[in-house]
């Protein structure tokens, strides 16, 4: 009976969060069922919103792209658990005097790091820097490869619909189908989905013009296709990617006015969709290009509750990574 | 006393009904101890704490007509082993209570005293909710070995162990059955080589 109380529990042990391809799908619902007591820290109304889960713990937020939300989303969820943080944008940093990315991070690590969140636009920048220091590290975006905690508060946020939709506190995304539409392969949130959603049960079709549409992605397990209309029939969620137009000069698509009048999202074309199919998007929305406001603004739209969630999830990531129990050597 | 009595060196410290008496004497207490029940509220610490709060406030009310606000307290976030990582793994062991707690006088309920850390953890916990004109503590069992200066206000059975015995509570609510048990802790070689 002693041992009852450790084998009810589920041991994290990773150091870092690199990507969802890694992680198993324990992992992941390891990371989902953390959450919701993060959300709850968010939500006190008079109370103090923080816990004083990394107290005296310093995380900084290293971004070599620009970010508002994801970068704001990492700070808040370090500082409503006390940690201290620091953000340092690579215009800002010695990069742009020859110093390599190793470099950096010693000098970053020389003041006491305990977490690094990342955001670069090279694949595997995470992956690289995770390997040599010390430092927990955290993918915050990398090139067109990753995105984990966007697919992870993603995750969380239609678990959470399907759990209170079905009164079913126990329900997952099993039996789901998922439509992923837009710019497929400069999108990194779409690949982390697709690992994230298939590794939880979920099936999921990309949808997209045929030359942002890559063939290497059926062989992920999932479907593809061009027509909108086929990719959302019977669909639980649609995902809207943002249609990145600073792409547009490379003539990947032929007019922003033909994808518009393929494959925006408006009321017309979510008939062919479930009636209680919720609409999701990573932002930020370029308002009546990939969606129009009628359902930006409209009863499916789950938008803001992704930004509410997106704080817990990393909440939960890194109380996960620095609170894993210490492994005797 | 016997139904729960699964290993030989297991013994039944409360059944049922001494459960059961217990609780009534701690509802008849803390009746006794407030002039007015209208600003009391209980906060169960999870997860058996939270039933015996719903008990507590079941025996209050019949014995007063008056019904309690009950809240749930995970203090999980507050633990001073929180670096050990080990995650629940039970999904919706999550604070909850739609009271406001200033001003008012919150009982803590959980089911076992030991070190007190708990109950520390709890206190911070609540204190970052609101500010509570006072806040007492009901336990069902006090097994002693405290490491902080911690007593609960209202004691359902003293309980004298070893540091290594294991105390078990059981509650139909979670566990299917009402029982308290005491598992001696495993012996050390030296005790068996003095027999």
């Amino acid at each position: 009976m002693a041992t009852l109380s450790e084998s009810e529990q589920r041991v994290w042990t990773r150091k870092d969060l690199i990507g969802l391809d890694e992680l198993s799908r324990d992992e992941l619902e390891m990371i989902l069922d953390t959450a919701p007591q993060f959300l709850a820290v968010s939500e006190r109304e008079s109370g103090i919103k923080k816990v004083p889960v990394l107290q005296g713990r310093l995380v900084v937020n290293w971004f070599y792209e620009p970010s508002t939300r994801t970068r704001t989303s990492f700070e808040l969820a370090a500082k409503r658990l006390s940690a201290d943080t620091l953000t340092m944008n690579a215009s800002a940093s010695s990069t742009k005097k020859g110093e390599t990315l190793h470099d950096t991070l010693y000098n970053i690590e020389a003041m006491h790091t305990d977490i690094v969140v990342i955001r670069h636009s090279a694949a595997g920048a995470s992956r690289i820097l995770a390997e040599r220091h010390l430092s927990h590290i955290i993918n915050a975006g990398d090139g067109a490869h990753e995105h984990p905690t966007q697919a992870l508060l993603d995750a969380f946020t239609i678990r959470q619909h399907i759990r209170r939709a079905r009164e079913d506190a126990q329900a997952g995304l099993d039996g789901l189908r998922v439509a992923i539409i837009g710019d497929i392969a400069h999108s990194r949130v779409a690949r982390s989905n697709v690992w994230g959603l298939t590794k939880l049960g979920a099936s999921v079709v990309l949808c997209g013009p045929r030359t942002l549409l890559p063939d290497a992605f059926t062989k992920l397990g999932v479907d593809v296709t061009t027509d909108l209309r086929e990719a959302i029939d019977g669909a639980d969620v649609i995902y809207l990617l943002r249609l990145q137009l600073e792409r547009q000069h490379k003539c990947l698509f032929p007019s922003i006015r033909e994808y518009i009048r393929l494959f925006r999202i408006d009321n017309e074309s979510l008939k062919a969709a479930k009636p209680d199919a919720l609409v999701m998007h990573p932002g930020p929305i370029n308002r009546d290009i990939e969606l129009a406001s009628e359902v930006a603004d409209g009863p499916r739209n789950v938008i803001l509750e992704q930004v509410t969630n997106g704080v817990a999830v990393r909440m939960a990531v890194m109380h996960l990574l620095v609170n894993k129990p210490r492994v005797a050597a | 006393m016997s139904e729960a009595d699964s290993s030989p060196d297991m013994t039944v410290v409360m059944d049922h009904d001494a459960i059961d008496a217990a609780l009534r004497r701690l509802a008849q207490e803390i009746v006794a101890s407030h002039k007015t029940l209208s600003d009391v509220a209980l906060l169960g610490i999870l997860s058996r704490g939270r039933p015996l709060a719903d008990r507590l406030a079941a025996c209050i009310e019949a014995m007063t007509g008056t019904r309690l606000p009950v809240g749930s307290l995970a203090t999980t976030l507050y633990r001073d082993d929180l670096r050990s990582g080990r995650v629940p793994a039970t999904i919706g062991n999550e604070t909850h209570f739609d009271f406001d707690v200033d001003g008012m006088t919150v009982i803590l309920v959980d089911d076992v005293i030991a070190a007190g850390r708990t109950v520390r953890a709890a206190l911070d916990e609540v204190m970052d909710y609101g500010r509570p004109q006072r806040i007492q503590l009901a336990c069902l069992i006090d097994r002693g070995h405290r490491e902080l200066p911690i007593q609960p206000d209202y004691l359902g059975w003293p309980l004298a162990t070893a540091a290594n015995d294991h105390v078990a509570v059981r509650i139909q609510e979670i566990d299917g059955e009402d029982a308290v048990l005491l598992e001696p802790g495993a012996r050390s070689a030296a005790d068996e080589e003095s027999e």
